[in-house]
């Protein structure tokens, strides 16, 4: 058990650090490290656990809070959240005072926009995983398919596509 | 929060206190679905006055430059600029509190009715649905470097090197980055 804690926050560390571009960018290394290196889950389950994050309200990839209580209950949760919240908010209160002095600079602007490419690709790996993962036949393809086009094409809040989903699968699966 | 402590209304607000912080993010973190940001612009900003539309915009600046979730580094540095460590541990905690106790208890529905056959299907369009909100994303994120070859192919090479190759993102990003910096300041001359 302790072995595990201590991956956990190994684990949600390292990814607290790397996570430049928000969240999204590291749940690949996230599932590598839960589904492939450890075999906590299935990467099935990886995928139902990302989208009860996406389900619930608060910020992006609640994910971090559920993985860490399905691999070690109460603690596990407590590990995994601390080391994913912690290290990027110490970096913030540290660079809060650096930023007046950071922020005009030339190296400061040149990094982020130089991210974005590195991230583009990680966000669409991230896509690729978990539809991979989610999508087990043609009907929850076309549910991952036609929710990419409407939240890319139409205003229509996440949450109403994440409800219309759910309910194509509950009345839909049983003739897949 | 209406509070009248504050006393007459001046045009500079008093700094919240790390209870007004809290309370401030956990009624965020409980109406943010799908996207916090438009509405933390909202509260920090047009409903409680902490920040001003352009610090707002300063503090999101280095929130999006540092690595961790927008919204989180948000919550960390007003708690941090008004109370000091308190009151960025008072924000943070406020922002994560309600939500991570209602997505156990999602898990916790879910483990236990994950082989009854009507809530696995449900899950399964949720799960197929979710991803869907992924692609988009990446979409989004995508089109705006198809007319930059360089700037794509490193994207493609990213994408391949997470995706198809499954190495680890440190040692992708310790390479890449540099790599990627280089490129897109080049191809802005």
């Amino acid at each position: 058990m302790n072995d595990t804690l201590i991956a956990l926050a190994q684990i949600f560390t390292q990814l607290s650090v790397l996570a430049f571009g928000g969240g999204n960018t590291i749940l690949p290394e996230m599932q590598r490290q839960v589904v492939e290196v450890h075999h906590w889950m299935s990467a099935e389950e990886f995928s139902a656990l990302f989208a009860l994050g996406q389900a619930a309200p608060g910020p992006n990839l609640m994910v971090v809070t559920l993985v860490g209580w399905h691999v070690a209950g109460f603690y596990g949760m407590l590990v995994t959240t601390l080391a994913k919240f912690g290290p990027s908010s110490v970096l913030t209160v540290l660079a809060l005072h650096a930023w007046d002095r950071l922020k005009d600079k030339p190296w400061r602007r040149h990094i982020q926009t130089g991210l974005l490419p590195v991230t583009a690709g990680l966000v669409a790996a991230s896509a690729a995983l978990i539809a991979e993962a989610s999508d087990l036949n043609l009907l929850l393809t076309v549910i991952t398919a036609v929710t990419a086009t409407l939240a890319w094409q139409t205003r229509i809040h996440p949450l109403w596509l994440l409800f219309g989903g759910s309910m194509v699968g509950l009345v839909g699966m049983d003739h897949f | 929060m209406d509070n009248t402590l504050a006393g007459p209304q001046v045009a500079e607000p008093e700094a919240p206190t790390p209870r007004a912080l809290f309370l401030g993010f956990l009624v965020l973190g409980l109406m943010a679905f799908g996207g916090a940001l438009p509405l933390a612009h909202r509260m920090v900003v047009e409903k409680r006055r902490w920040l001003t539309d352009a610090e707002f915009t300063e503090l999101l600046g280095l929130c999006q430059f540092l690595p961790g979730g927008n919204i989180i580094n948000l919550s960390v540095a007003i708690g941090m600029r008004f109370q000091g460590v308190k009151g960025a541990v008072a924000s943070i905690l406020g922002l994560i509190a309600a939500p991570s106790a209602i997505v156990v208890l999602l898990g916790i529905v879910y483990e236990r009715y994950q082989h009854d056959p009507q809530v696995e299907h449900l899950f399964a369009g949720l799960a197929a649905a979710a991803a869907g909100l992924l692609v988009s994303m990446a979409i989004k994120i995508a089109l705006p470097l198809r007319r930059k070859p360089l700037l794509a192919a490193i994207a493609t090479v990213s994408f391949v090197a997470i995706a198809i190759l499954r190495l680890p993102l440190l040692w992708t990003m310790l390479v890449l980055t540099p790599i990627s910096v280089w490129l897109t300041a080049k191809v802005a001359k």
